[in-house]
């Protein structure tokens, strides 16, 4: 018992002190989940209105892969990207192995499905004819797709925490292609791996604590811009 | 609510951009090395050191001498330092590294329950360890991760005339922190480089049993990644790193790393100049 209480008090230590290399970590943690998101955002939304709402051979095949895809390993995203980037891979000459982009190509490729998944269901549940009033009456293709994009956004705000609360907290992927290297690809997962490894325990729950905090944070503020827009619209 | 949530990506995304990394565009040296160096803290407080003489930053990947050795060989990293000499003999051998040199050494232990019914403590040489273990037949957790300490514990049976094979032999295929928590859940045996054990001793009921013997120790050498075979690695910079690594200063400092008032490894360069 005396470890969790010494990690709580670690924990709040770590992010009132403005311990540096601490907010180190946190700062690269979001940036790379950050861009990884908002990366996957649009070809997301483009693929789930394809699903959605396209009539093309394939589709339900496509469908049950993005379905599949939701239970993928994130090791075995790390693997395969690892064997792609790594120099004798097919994409070495750009090196990114070991650095953040290789990181956030990770984290890019874990939530694509989820997104993809969600905005589908969320898609399904709306009413079509949306869409097809806004078409009626005159909306052109993209005017159409944002009135619709407004229908689920619920659904979608829904999509983008589960997206990113599977990158955010991964460890799997982002060992193996960032390598937790010290200033550079050393995120909260990663550095709770490794204090784990170095048996600081209190340092890493400290982390995990700061994680979760962190994510309360930015949940709330989710929640407050949902709720003071939609509840009358 | 749409603008409010643009408009707080459009924020984020500033911010994000903002803080792009200062690192991209250096070409820092890659150095993969053990979880043994890395956990102990001694190359953070080496390679400060060796930035400041030579303004080469060095990016430190900490994984298994086996991984490591397969990073250097696919020309993922520029150089390495590992433990497991036979297999940098091979890697050297096969081309795949040059300019080898001796660094420093540690030492293994052989740990387990305090009431040692194997009678390790016992024991007037490793290879007893290690039939004493086998006869007994008490729990032995292996890493069973090809790791240099892993390699050793294989060395180690083979020296015994041992293949350890039953129940009682468990490998985990984990790190040597996990391992060490195995071995302590099951009240077993295990063999650990000394690092990791200091920094696990106090949560820890086995116990220490084994020690100062020299077919426990274990050398470290320095590998730089063949550059006839990678054109494009960074070979000046792992040459620096290794002359900087034997030179008098890093041998020094290497003999002065302490954790809780243990020295950890034992330089030992033969050229220092």
């Amino acid at each position: 018992m005396d470890i969790l209480l010494a990690s709580c008090a670690e924990a709040f230590r770590l992010l009132f002190s403005g311990d540096p290399d601490t907010w180190e970590i946190i700062a690269i943690s979001f940036r790379v989940s950050s861009l990884a998101i908002l990366c996957a955002v649009p070809p997301a939304l483009v693929i789930a209105f394809s699903l959605a709402y396209g009539n093309f051979f394939g589709r339900r095949l496509l469908i049950l892969l993005f379905n599949t895809f939701l239970s993928v390993p994130a090791v075995v995203i790390g693997l395969t990207l690892f064997i792609v980037l790594s120099r004798q891979g097919p994409l070495g000459d750009f090196k990114l192995l070991f650095t953040q982009t290789a990181m956030g190509l990770g984290q890019f490729l874990l939530c694509l499905p989820i997104l993809v998944c969600m905005v589908h269901v969320a898609l399904q549940a709306a009413d079509r004819a949306a869409w097809e009033t806004a078409r009626t009456l005159g909306a052109s293709r993209v005017r159409a797709f944002f009135t619709v994009l407004y229908e689920i956004r619920f659904g979608l705000m829904a999509a983008l925490l589960a997206g990113y609360g599977r990158i955010i907290s991964e460890v799997g992927a982002s060992m193996m292609l960032g390598g937790n290297i010290a200033h550079y690809t050393r995120n909260i997962p990663t550095a709770i791996a490794l204090e784990t490894s170095k048996g600081a325990f209190a340092e890493g729950i400290a982390l995990g604590i700061v994680l979760l905090f962190l994510a309360l944070m930015v949940n709330a503020l989710l929640q407050y811009v949902q709720g003071k827009g939609s509840i009358n619209p | 609510m749409f603008h409010q949530l643009s408009r707080l990506s459009i924020a984020l995304l500033f911010t994000l951009l903002a803080s792009s990394p200062a690192h991209a565009a250096d070409p820092a040296l890659r150095l993969a090395t053990t979880t043994s160096t890395a956990n102990s803290g001694l190359m953070d407080f080496l390679l400060p050191r060796f930035t400041e003489v030579t303004g080469i930053e060095v990016h430190l990947i900490a994984v298994g001498t086996g991984k490591a050795l397969r990073l250097g060989r696919e020309g993922d990293v520029d150089v390495v330092l590992v433990h497991a000499r036979r297999a940098e003999d091979k890697f050297v051998a096969d081309g795949y590294g040059v300019d080898r040199a001796d660094v420093m050494y540690n030492d293994f232990i052989i740990v387990g329950p305090a009431s040692d019914p194997a009678g390790v403590a016992d024991s007037n040489s490793v290879a007893e360890v290690f039939s004493n273990i086998h006869a007994s037949e008490h729990p032995f957790i292996s890493r069973g991760d090809d790791s240099g300490t892993h390699k050793r514990e294989l060395i180690l049976w083979q020296s015994a005339d041992k293949t350890p094979s039953g129940s009682w032999y468990r490998e985990v295929g984990q790190g040597m922190g996990k391992t060490l928590q195995v071995a302590n859940e099951v009240d077993g045996y295990t063999i650990t480089d000394r690092g990791t054990w200091l920094a696990y001793q106090s949560k820890l009921d086995i116990k220490l049993l084994y020690e100062d013997d020299p077919p426990l120790f274990n050398p470290y050498g320095i590998i730089a990644v063949n550059p006839a075979r990678h054109t494009d690695i960074n070979y000046s910079g792992a040459s620096k790193l290794i002359q900087w690594m034997i030179s008098p200063e890093a041998q020094k400092m290497i003999g002065e790393f302490k954790i809780k008032g243990q020295q950890l490894f034992v330089p030992s360069a033969v050229n220092g100049s």
